[in-house]
């Protein structure tokens, strides 16, 4: 009798652990044990635009265009060059959705070079004109895609670097040629599901 | 006996006796009595070896899409698969996931489904790309009332491998020459590459001419026999290579054993590279599914009568002790393949061009084989090094046939001239003896692409 509590009590030690644990990770609920999708997605952004921002000022704007000792180019394998920063994101974000991840981002804007990056879901099309005409806000909302409900943030894209501006109004396939330094060129998309 | 009893007996010996003949079939080798249907022609050669695609009796879609995956993932990889699964797992393509399911292989290349396979090997209508790209003439007005079936099928796009068909890469090669003077073919690396590598027995067989009279081959084979004669005149001899690399392997016991007929785990053990793409490939895929070797008899190409019941090795191509190149080239192929394409080679261009080679009337790489198209040569890293190695998975290019652009045509002829090769399917039949007669209009729409943006740049 004792040693069935015994065993019941470490059950319980580990069915707690296992709460404790799946609250800290899981981010199927719409709040999970104390931290909030909103918190999530923008810790995560905080993230995502910090090694965005390293990339192309420290490795684009110095080695492609500051030095010129390397090209930078949508066929980098091809032209044997650096990976362009939107690529360098959509990989990162590819590799997360391979490995499972329950998160999902995104790089779109409203002028998109490659237009299946132009806004399709209504949160998105809301958010991408909300932030562009609202700089230095985020925006957040809810939609259901397919048979799941998101809770979807979406973040500025700011061209940091002369590198962004001279590419995007350059390029043969832009809707748009008069971005400017420090303008709202796309938005980040990240996507949690919640409960609906 | 009443009647419910004789009914039962009935019913229970059949059972019995239709439990005990699947379950024989089973553990047989044709199992086409589990087959819901003839196979596509990529996999009909390994369609008894069940395992490979169902490698688990429990488990869902995930399964077959895993075995899927690991035969075919590595080479969609290397060709950046223009439609990978990640682009629809992103919750913001679930209205086209609805649509087309493209995260797992099956939705478009279902197997046991002979009456509605297309080309491909594709089970959908040819309306698939309409689905996601019904609005392509927004951007690209010379789209405008393109029939949704001309997307892959006008030698334009591919769903998978577009490496030498994207926009960017057609103005790169725009205006190109139809041929290429002094165009010649990469050489592939030597022994001095080959002894570089970790895996190669250096050690045991030190890089050293030897003669016949210092063969180590077993006793039971006489010291002049035209075997060793054979050998001596190999890059083997010439390379220190003795009989007893081949002829002898490891027991699990420890034990060294003569090997009367090496089979490709011995040639693998110097020609890992090669010995990989074998299996990998129509010729060699029986062998690495476990069943018994292919055999002209069971292709679906028409092929020699007389070469029915050969045996599919490397020494079928190669042929033992000799290992010539050349022979394995065009007349081991020649040997087995009868269809119009094949036989119509030696009327060729191209069989000129190799004769010249091998005749010493032209320098070497000028020529060109049946293995410099369908086995082409490519560098190809292993470890540290780099080495130009001939792919022995013909597979790899054959279809959709674009896949040889880059990695063959490209070598000597333009990419516009390429193309329209390519496209042309009576010249694909009389093996490219004449000009193209069809004209395909990507890179004609790319020039006129960026003729309108030059004049609207110079307008501003």
């Amino acid at each position: 009798m004792k040693l069935n509590k015994v065993v019941n009590l470490k059950k319980l030690a580990v069915l707690g652990m296992a709460a404790a644990v799946t609250s800290l990770t899981a981010c199927s609920d719409s709040k999970v044990g104390g931290i909030e999708p909103k918190a999530m997605t923008d810790a995560l952004f905080s993230v995502m635009e910090a090694d965005r921002t390293v990339y192309t000022k420290l490795i684009i704007g110095r080695l492609a265009k500051d030095e010129k000792v390397i090209k930078a180019s949508e066929h980098w394998k091809d032209e044997k060059a650096l990976v362009l920063p939107a690529q360098m994101f959509r990989y990162g974000a590819e590799r997360v959705a391979e490995k499972g991840a329950d998160f999902s981002y995104s790089l779109l804007s409203l002028w998109p070079v490659n237009k299946q990056n132009k806004p399709k879901t209504d949160v998105e099309k809301e958010g991408l004109k909300f932030i562009a005409d609202n700089p230095g806000q985020n925006f957040y909302g809810e939609e259901k895609l397919g048979d799941t409900n998101y809770f979807t943030a979406i973040y500025p894209d700011i061209g940091v670097a002369p590198a962004c501006i001279s590419c995007h109004n350059d390029h043969k396939d832009t809707p748009k040629t008069d971005f400017k330094l420090g303008d709202v060129m796309g938005g980040v998309v990240i996507r949690i599901p919640v409960k609906g | 006996m009443s009647n419910k009893k004789a009914t039962w007996i009935f019913w229970s010996v059949f059972s019995l006796m239709a439990l005990a003949y699947y379950f024989y079939m089973l553990n047989s080798d044709d199992k086409t009595t589990f087959s819901p249907g003839e196979m596509t022609h990529g996999h009909h050669q390994i369609e008894m070896a069940c395992s490979v695609c169902h490698t688990d009796a429990f488990g869902g879609g995930e399964v077959l899409q895993s075995a899927c995956v690991d035969c075919h993932g590595a080479e969609l990889k290397a060709v950046d698969d223009s439609h990978p699964k990640s682009k629809f797992t992103n919750p913001r393509n679930a209205n086209r996931v609805k649509q087309l399911d493209a995260r797992a292989c099956v939705t478009c290349h279902s197997e046991h489904q002979q009456e509605i396979t297309g080309e491909m090997g594709v089970t959908l209508p040819e309306d698939f790309c309409f689905k996601c790209h019904a609005d392509v003439a927004e951007n690209r007005p010379s789209h405008k009332g393109m029939a949704f079936t001309t997307c892959a099928s006008a030698g334009c796009h591919n769903y998978h491998d577009n490496k030498a068909l994207y926009e960017d890469f057609l103005e790169k090669h725009m205006g190109e020459s139809d041929h290429f003077e002094n165009a010649v073919v990469e050489s592939k690396s030597g022994l001095q590459d080959l002894v570089m590598l970790e895996s190669y027995p250096v050690e045991q067989y030190p890089v050293k001419a030897l003669t016949s009279k210092q063969s180590d081959g077993h006793l039971s084979v006489q010291q002049d026999s035209s075997v060793h004669y054979d050998w001596e005149s190999t890059a083997h001899a010439a390379a220190g290579v003795n009989c007893s690399a081949c002829h002898q392997q490891k027991q699990d016991n420890g034990q060294i054993k003569w090997i009367e007929k090496p089979d490709e785990q011995s040639c693998n053990s110097c020609h890992k590279e090669q010995t990989d793409g074998f299996l990998e490939g129509k010729h060699g895929m029986r062998l690495k599914a476990g069943l018994s070797p292919m055999t002209p008899a069971m292709a679906k190409q028409p092929m020699r009568v007389n070469a029915h019941s050969k045996e599919l090795s490397c020494v079928s191509c190669h042929s033992a002790h000799k290992f010539n190149i050349q022979q394995a080239a065009v007349e081991s192929c020649l040997g087995c393949h009868s269809d119009e394409h094949s036989q119509s080679y030696k009327q060729s261009p191209h069989f000129q061009a190799w004769y010249k080679e091998t005749s010493g009337q032209s320098k070497p790489g000028t020529g060109v084989s049946c293995a410099t198209c369908h086995m082409p040569r490519s560098l190809k890293k292993i470890g540290e090094h780099k080495l130009v190695l001939t792919e022995h998975n013909q597979n790899l290019n054959l279809r959709p046939n674009e896949k040889m652009l880059r990695s063959v045509c490209m070598s000597c002829h333009g990419l516009g001239f390429s193309i329209d090769a390519l496209a042309d399917e009576k010249l694909i039949k009389n093996n490219f003896n004449g000009k193209p007669s069809v004209h395909i209009e990507s890179i004609d729409m790319v020039e006129t692409r960026l003729k309108n943006r030059k004049s609207k740049e110079g307008g501003q």
